[in-house]
């Protein structure tokens, strides 16, 4: 049968946009790119000269060439520690009350609704926040506590939000097959939802902290410090308890922080420094990226559903 | 069975289970209409009918499954032998229930651990910790799924790593690792290809010596396989019930006589 040619003009024409499609994806998805890379470019051309060894074992100093991020480095570092200590149990265990838990009524439809606006509110009201309840009202001071707290409410949604995907990913077989054995719920949560969602929720975790490194306006606000010549006490100690929590009220700075300190400084050589720094944090950043996509991979290949 | 010789007399079967007066509801939908039916010990029933006709929804009564999801609601009487105790009475513990019951899905549904882990799981919440003792139930379990050669030298590989067939072997030595009084199967060959659901057809056909049975299908043929009973439902009714040739080459209702034919369903 032959084909009109009416038909083949349509068909051409559907092709044509096929066509038009492809391209336009593919230079939107340039654009990005070559933003990011023109920006690592500069950076590193500004940057890499400084990154030595000592780059990361001198504290802040007065001359460019003397200065390192130290103090930054281990702060932001100790910082996220505290965050994910609060975030991830915090987070894990209310995505998992309101996934498996929580009946289906207008209570917990509200509740949902709000955690999902919490992870659009700017991170500078969080800042206000911990401020006025972590700093104020608390006592806590600009410690490394305040700031790990603030920034663990900052990802929490993320956190929870991120579980709570990971479970439903959880096939209904799977739930009644232990229900059928026996199981309670919370050895069907214990037992099979959660290990089976664990690469879900890490990823999520990951891809949050991945965010609070970076985040500078809510430590700026709970006042963290940007010229520091020391490091937190040791949590371990030599003699009896060993354990030590006065890093909790340490102050610190962070690697946002110390950036943001060198770029608003007048002399040219402090800008190499924070074109530095940001390399490093870029880098922690994608790293943590890394990890994520590589524990999601490993651990995800014995769940094939 | 075509070829049995003399059928016993009914009444001289010992009955495992018994419903009675079964009125089950999705919110205001009622879904089974006063089902009352025996299940008779060591003894395969199966459920036939057209889809929708509710005999998913009776078989999970049985275990108490839809107590998992909000808005259902039960009315009436199973009554488990030999204690007689009602299955759906609020004060039996829907754990309790599914400790004696075991199940079978329509798909195989193995836990993504090892073979090893998947039969013995059900122990493990049985409080059973003695390695030794968690072995040798395994390994009975998966000999009496006719399971046992093919995967004895992988125990610890990944159950998601076998074949669907094996798979639902797998799931059937997972249900009978706990002594189940009563197994009930939904569908559990219409995931699976012509030789694996062989398989367990004849391994159902072995397991009646050993325990009851009561089998949802939506496949005739194999009902008249592997039962020795079927009921008929439609539409949330009971509409025939008796020895499988009897329902299959006798039945009492023209109803029953066209699903049977093909006529209808």
């Amino acid at each position: 049968m032959a084909i009109a040619a009416g038909l083949r003009q349509t068909i051409a024409r559907a092709k044509r946009n096929d066509v038009l499609f492809v391209a336009l994806g593919v230079a939107a998805l340039l654009f990005a790119a070559c933003t990011f890379v023109a920006l690592f470019i500069d950076m590193v051309g500004d940057g890499a000269a400084r990154l030595n060894g000592d780059f990361f074992t001198q504290f802040a100093s007065r001359r460019a060439e003397r200065a390192g991020i130290l103090a930054a480095w281990v702060g932001s570092f100790v910082v996220m520690l505290v965050t994910a200590l609060f975030a991830v149990p915090l987070g894990v265990s209310a995505g998992i009350y309101l996934e498996e838990y929580a009946p289906r009524n207008r209570m917990t439809a509200l509740i949902e609704i709000n955690i999902n606006n919490l992870a659009g509110v700017p991170s500078i009201v969080y800042g206000l926040l911990a401020l006025g309840l972590f700093v104020h009202t608390f006592g806590l001071g600009a410690s490394v506590l305040t700031a790990g707290l603030t920034l663990a409410l900052l990802i929490l949604p993320v956190v929870i939000v991120a579980t709570r995907e990971a479970i439903r990913s959880v096939p209904g077989a799977i739930r009644e097959a232990a229900y059928a054995l026996g199981a309670t719920r919370w050895q069907m949560v214990q037992h099979h939802v959660l290990p089976y969602s664990l690469p879900g929720i890490l990823t999520g975790v990951i891809i949050g902290l991945s965010r609070a490194i970076g985040e500078t306006a809510p430590i700026v606000t709970i006042g963290a410090v940007s010229f520091i010549a020391f490091l937190p006490p040791s949590p371990v100690s030599s003699s009896f308890p060993f354990l030590n929590f006065d890093w909790l009220a340490s102050p610190f700075t962070a690697m946002p922080i110390q950036i943001f300190n060198w770029t608003s400084r007048p002399e040219e050589a402090f800008q190499a420094n924070a074109s530095a720094a940001a390399l490093v944090l870029v880098a922690m950043t994608l790293l943590m990226n890394a990890l994520a996509i590589w524990l999601r991979y490993r651990l995800r290949r014995n769940l094939n559903w | 069975m075509n070829d049995e010789p003399r059928k016993p007399d009914l009444a001289t079967l010992a009955m495992k289970a018994q419903a009675r007066e079964l009125n089950f509801f999705y919110g205001a939908k009622q879904a089974l209409k006063s089902i009352t039916l025996p299940i008779y010990d060591k003894h395969v029933t199966a459920l036939i009918g057209p889809s929708g006709c509710g005999k998913s929804t009776f078989l999970r009564c049985f275990n108490r499954m839809h107590d998992l999801y909000p808005g259902t609601r039960y009315e009436g009487e199973i009554r488990l032998q030999p204690d007689d105790v009602n299955l759906l009475s609020r004060e039996v513990d829907p754990i309790e229930v599914r400790m004696r019951l075991a199940m079978v899905f329509q798909k195989p549904n193995p836990f993504p651990k090892s073979i090893f882990e998947n039969v013995a799981y059900g122990l493990r919440i049985r409080g059973e910790k003695r390695r030794t003792v968690l072995m040798d139930r395994v390994e009975k379990a998966l000999k009496d799924a006719a399971l046992w050669n093919e995967v004895k030298d992988r125990m610890d590989e990944l159950a998601t790593t076998l074949s669907g067939g094996q798979q639902q072997r797998l799931c059937i030595a997972r249900a009978l690792a706990c002594d189940p009084e009563l197994l009930l199967f939904d569908e559990p060959t219409s995931a699976l290809d012509p030789i694996a659901t062989a398989s367990i057809e004849e391994l159902i056909h072995e397991l009646r010596q050993k325990v009851t049975i009561l089998i949802v299908t939506h496949n005739m043929q194999q009902a008249a396989r592997v039962s020795d009973f079927t009921a008929y439902m439609y539409l949330g009714d009971l509409i025939e019930f008796g020895w499988t040739d009897d329902v299959f080459f006798r039945p009492q209702k023209k109803q029953t006589e066209d699903y049977i034919t093909g006529r209808f369903g």
